[in-house]
Formats: structure tokens, sequence, C-alpha cells
């Protein structure tokens, strides 16, 4: 049910307009199709709006930004109950573990986000970092992976701890937003 | 319906300022539009808005990527003419509804 002008949705309202997002800070620690777009998606979104804007990736985020791995991202076609078949009907776990079935998802995946025009990911960062978006990566878990900055994109602008990427984060009317 | 006076023309508008009918557009409707939002516009912003009202006419979306791709400028450089928020701003000075597209 929708109820109009209650008290408090009206007091919301008035922080909405007198406090608007300045600052976001995205971090993305998965390495699925999905996770990556859902940070670098709302990460560009942002830089549009005019909302400053950091990306930090961890984990397994870190593919995303490896020049190796970064425009060959795979979605998982097992244990993902809300996959699909392209007719709707549900996508048999069993037929997820055939080798070529999880590129082939993927790669019909990419190709419908081409047709939307969501660019690949090595376009996507460029475009946010051309808006003025930063893009950092984890120390802890480039030491865990054996990774070095040489092995990142180019665009990365630094290598930092937790720490390092807390302090980035400050200020009024800011959110950290774990993809 | 909404209506404001722009440049002395009266124009209708929604409650953000964006025009509802693009056939009102004109170069100098839109100049005093950019003026108000801090553009001084020039051949560039010009080309950018035709190509933006070119593509809402043929019904395609409005993306940030369609205008890297345009060929008449990077999005850099997009960012850099239209500051803050580039595709609103733009949609508004060229007479366009608010673009509706996430990307």
């Amino acid at each position: 049910m929708h109820r109009c002008a209650s008290p408090l949705s009206k007091t919301m309202n008035m922080a909405n307009e007198e406090f608007p997002l300045k600052k976001v800070c995205i971090i993305c620690a998965k390495g699925t199709i999905e996770d990556v777009y859902a940070a670098l998606v709302m990460s560009n979104g942002a830089v549009m709006e005019g909302i400053e804007t950091k990306m930090f990736f961890t984990f397994f985020g870190l593919d995303a930004i490896t020049k190796k791995t970064m425009n060959c991202l795979h979605t998982g076609t097992v244990g993902n109950p809300a996959m699909r078949m392209p007719g709707g009907l549900p996508f048999p776990t069993l037929l997820g573990v055939i080798p070529g079935v999880e590129a082939g998802v993927s790669s019909m995946m990419r190709s419908q986000m081409d047709k939307l025009d969501i660019p690949p990911v090595k376009e996507f960062l460029e475009m946010i970092e051309a808006g003025g978006g930063e893009v950092y990566a984890c120390k802890l878990a480039m030491d865990m992976f054996k990774l070095k900055k040489d092995d990142l994109w180019e665009g990365v602008k630094e290598v930092l701890t937790v720490g390092q990427f807390y302090e980035k984060c400050g200020g009024l009317q800011t959110q950290i937003i774990f993809t | 319906m909404a209506q404001k006076i722009i440049a002395g023309v009266t124009v209708d508008v929604n409650e953000e300022g964006y025009f509802t009918n693009p056939a009102q557009w004109t170069k100098e409707l839109a100049a005093e539009v950019a003026r108000e939002e801090g553009i001084q516009l020039t051949d560039k912003h010009y080309a950018i808005l035709d190509f933006l009202r070119e593509r809402h006419s043929k019904g395609e979306a409005l993306t940030i990527r369609s205008v890297g791709n345009s060929g008449i400028i990077d999005i850099k450089g997009f960012y850099g003419l239209f500051p803050g928020a580039p595709m609103k701003k733009a949609a508004k000075v060229a007479g366009i509804p608010k673009p509706a597209s996430c990307v």
C-alpha cells in the first residue's frame, strides 16, 4: 500500500534534498560476471551523476582488474538457483558441470550485455576513469594471489591496505557499498 | 503540465526542467538552458546535442558509451564539456527527456 506524504516520508525527502550523496566507495570481492558488473554499473552510474567514486577490488574481485583475466570473466553455472535456460526453464546443475557449458553461458551473457551497450570490463573501467572515478587494489589479496602491480590494468591508481582505503572513504554524505 | 519562459519563449517542461516536447527546442533556447547550467555552448557542444536528439528521435537508448563511440568526442571530453552529470545535463540542454538508461 502506498501512503502519501506521511510526516516521516516528508522528513526523509527533505533529508534527501539537503544531503545528497557526495561520495561512494564500492568494494568488489568476487570475480563472477554478475558480481563484477554490479560493482561496475553502480560505480559508473555514480560517476555519471557527478558523485565522487572510489572502487576497491579484493580477493577474487581482483580478476576484474588483472590484465590476463579481466575480459574473460565467467558466471557460475553450478549452485546458482536463479540460472535459467534461454526459454526460462530451470537450468539443471548437472548440465553446468559439463566442460564448456560455463564458458558458453558466460559468452552468451557477455553478448547479451553488449546489446544493451554494456561494455566489456576494461572499457567499462576506462569509462569510469574518464569520468574521474578511481580504482584501487587490495594489498593483502594481491600478496595472497602473488600478483604484482604490473599484472594489473594500467588504470589502477594504487595498491592499498584496508586502512589506507578507509582513509579515502572519509567525509560527510559518503557511503561504502559492498557488492 | 508545467511551462517555463526561456529566452522569451514559453516551453513545456517537467518539474525538473526537461523539455516535454522536443519539437519546441531551438539552438537559442539550448544556449539559454546551458547558461543556467553554467555552460557556454561551443560547436562541439552543439554537435553532441544534435547527436543526442537524433538518437532520441529514433528511439535509441541514450548511453554514455554511445556518445563515446559517436566520433564526436571521447568520454573524458564529454565529462569536460558537461561537467558533473554529463548525460543529464546534455539531455536537458538538448531538449529531450532525462535519460532512462543505467549505463
